[in-house]
């Protein structure tokens, strides 16, 4: 009982920094803009998270190091395939390109420090029940954070006036425009909040999930997370499903590791990678002919008329 | 009042040539502010960094060989983005051709076997780039699976792969534990052009693939295909071309350039197996393939450019101190530019002041 609510903790923080991530590129895609640089959002995010950190002590003071660092670069993004209707596919490789240098530059000082990690939560006697209050009241606040962002993307996407334009522009951006709905001025927004959530998902790895800064640690996450939204099929609680089937897998990979069973730790390794290219095509080919969920004008640039 | 954009006509002539040097002189200016925040003297910064490489002779035979791989990958990624088919896979490719093309080298090491193992570990090499390459391609054309996505994955499943080869069944046993293969034999090496120097063989097929590329591109049917299937779909339909062929024959051949480029690396200039044989040649070919406007030629010359920013990288964590990581975030940021600049070739700028409201007029 005790290894599974072991397995269980790990695994929630494994999925974490995924559905935080994932969340907010949900939202970007959903208001038509496809932004592949999540994965360099995230490494920016991670080392500026640690730098704030460690020069202030404070974890929530880092944390919000890495939301400012992904949504300014995010801003970039948003410049470039907004404001210069520039590739979004080639402009988010680029951010990524552009964020794995920087994270270098601003983490190369930190390299082989240590911080206190994230405090978990703990109410006295409530967290002490055995499971139950371990697994649900004992996490680390960026857990709560990731599950209260699900749920108010949901209510904003499904619930409110200003989420169902966010779904118009998507969907149709012409049509959006035509209305009278600014899509630039709204796509610009939804661009910076994903660049805000990769960020802090990004933070969460030298903040809680490892303390300590590694040059390239976000080892794919952010392509894991766009991988995510597409088998969500762009729904949030979907997502939250996936995200949590994924850091299973990283995690039972890492426990086989532990084993020893004999077969080569590269192989455990590349698993949520070659499991991230089997659901992409196992999902595809279910839907097949019914068509795919996303967004109708995801990847398009639009340039108003006037 | 703001700035919009607004479509032009026709496509500027003038500004897609000028754009790649636009972008590479606000590279430029860029780089000296960031040379500025790191408290490093700008103009002396770079000079080491732009200047200095191209004034030394061991620094520019370097420039022609970091070229060649760039060169190889980036023709190879421009037709497949030509054709609307995004292979960012290309490092993978290139490590799997390198461990294709190797397999034959450390399968004959130490034994008598002939002239023919460099060329066959060409061919093996090739080969096996695109078969990597045509996985992501079928899921997509087969499945409806993003290929960037699966092409993505797959270079961390090669780089794993490399890791395990090199320190697990491939290891020297007389390497003293170091993760390497044996060194290659005298046939399994890439002949120097020039006695005693680094220049290869290589820079030699990278030039006849330029122009292979050039006439395919320019002059014959698939050439045509490759870019109406990008530029205009539904009257490359209507023409009765397949944009699923397409998608695969293009991935096949930017594999198989990729692969090629991975073992010329590494019996040229590596000379054995280990887990790290790149700084990143296949995701700095896609910006190559950019600012190089899709084009053989282009490209060739873009290559140099981001060869130089390889050496100068170097040179500059030498004299300067400051991180290899600023590599990465030049290339970063001259595809930023790249892309910026582009865009005035299609539109321009147009001052918009706000509209005058009429009133009482039907």
């Amino acid at each position: 009982m005790e290894f599974v609510e072991a397995v269980i903790i790990t695994i929630i923080t494994a999925s974490t920094p995924l559905l935080l991530a994932a969340s907010g590129e949900l939202v970007v895609e959903r208001a038509g803009v496809l932004n592949l640089g999540v994965e360099g959002m995230m490494i920016v995010g991670a080392a500026c998270g640690f730098a704030g950190a460690y020069m202030s002590g404070s974890i929530l003071v880092g944390a919000l190091c890495g939301i400012l660092a992904g949504a300014a670069l995010s801003a970039v993004f948003a410049t470039l395939t907004l404001g210069l209707a520039a590739n979004q596919v080639a402009s988010g490789l680029a951010l990524t390109i552009l964020g794995v240098g920087l994270s270098g530059l601003i983490g190369a000082p930190y390299v082989g420090q240590k911080i206190q990690g994230a405090a978990q939560l703990h109410i006295p006697y409530v967290s002490d029940i055995p499971f139950v209050g371990r697994v649900l009241l004992g996490q680390d606040g960026f857990v709560y954070v990731s599950i209260a962002l699900i749920i108010a993307i949901w209510h904003f996407l499904y619930r409110t006036r200003a989420g169902l334009v966010l779904r118009a522009v998507g969907d149709n951006h012409a049509s959006a425009h035509a209305l009278g709905y600014p899509v630039l001025r709204i796509r610009a927004l939804a661009v910076l909040f994903g660049g805000a959530c990769a960020g802090l998902g990004g933070a969460y790895l030298p903040l809680a999930y490892t303390p300590f800064w590694v040059s390239g640690m976000t080892a794919g996450r952010g392509w894991i997370a766009l991988a995510l939204v597409v088998f969500a099929s762009w729904l949030p609680f979907r997502l939250m499903i996936g995200a949590y089937l994924f850091g299973g897998i990283t995690i039972l990979q890492l426990h086989a590791q532990a084993f020893g069973l004999g077969i080569p730790s590269q192989l455990m390794s590349s698993l949520p990678y070659l499991a991230t290219i089997i659901v992409l095509v196992a999902i595809s080919w279910v839907r097949g002919r019914a068509g795919s969920p996303a967004p109708a004008s995801l990847g398009l640039a639009f340039v108003p008329d006037r | 009042m703001r700035l919009a954009l607004e479509r032009r006509g026709e496509r500027s002539l003038a500004i897609a040539l000028l754009s790649p040097l636009l972008a590479i002189v606000l590279t430029l200016a860029t780089g000296a502010a960031l040379f500025w925040l790191l408290g490093k003297p700008p103009v002396a910064a770079l000079k080491i960094y732009f200047l200095d490489p191209l004034i030394d002779p061991w620094s520019l035979q370097e420039i022609a060989v970091k070229a060649t791989p760039l060169v190889l990958i980036g023709i190879g990624l421009a037709m497949c983005y030509l054709a609307n088919a995004w292979n960012i896979g290309a490092e993978g490719q290139f490590l799997i051709g390198a461990i294709t093309g190797g397999w034959v080298a450390v399968a004959t090491h130490g034994t008598d076997a002939g002239y023919w193992v460099l060329p066959a570990m060409l061919i093996l090499g090739a080969l096996g780039g695109a078969a990597y390459a045509l996985i992501p391609a079928l899921f997509r054309v087969r499945f409806g699976a993003s290929e960037i996505l699966t092409s993505l994955m797959l270079v961390y499943v090669a780089e794993l792969l490399l890791d395990w080869l090199t320190r697990g069944p491939w290891r020297d046993p007389k390497g003293f534990n170091f993760p390497t293969t044996a060194e290659f034999d005298a046939v399994a090496t890439m002949p120097t052009l020039i006695e005693g120097s680094r220049l290869h063989f290589g820079a030699i097929i990278a030039l006849l693939v330029v122009i292979g590329a050039t006439i395919v591109l320019g002059r014959t049917l698939k050439g045509f295909e490759i870019k109406l299937v990008g530029a205009a779909p539904r009257a490359a339909r209507f023409a009765g071309f397949s944009d699923k062929t397409l998608t695969v024959v293009t991935f096949a051949i930017s594999g198989a350039l990729a692969g090629l480029a991975g073992i010329i690396e590494v019996s040229a200039t590596v000379n054995h197996l280990q887990p790290n044989i790149s700084p990143g040649y296949g995701f700095t070919a896609i910006i190559v393939a950019f600012l190089g406007r899709l084009h053989p030629v282009g490209i060739l010359i873009a290559s140099l450019f981001l060869a130089l920013t390889f050496i100068g990288g170097e040179s500059a964590q030498i004299a300067l101190k400051v991180p290899l990581d600023l590599t990465k975030v030049f290339q970063g940021i001259l595809l930023f530019y790249v892309l910026a600049c582009d865009t005035l070739i299609l539109y321009r700028f147009r001052l918009i002041t706000a509209p005058k409201v009429a009133h009482g007029v039907r």
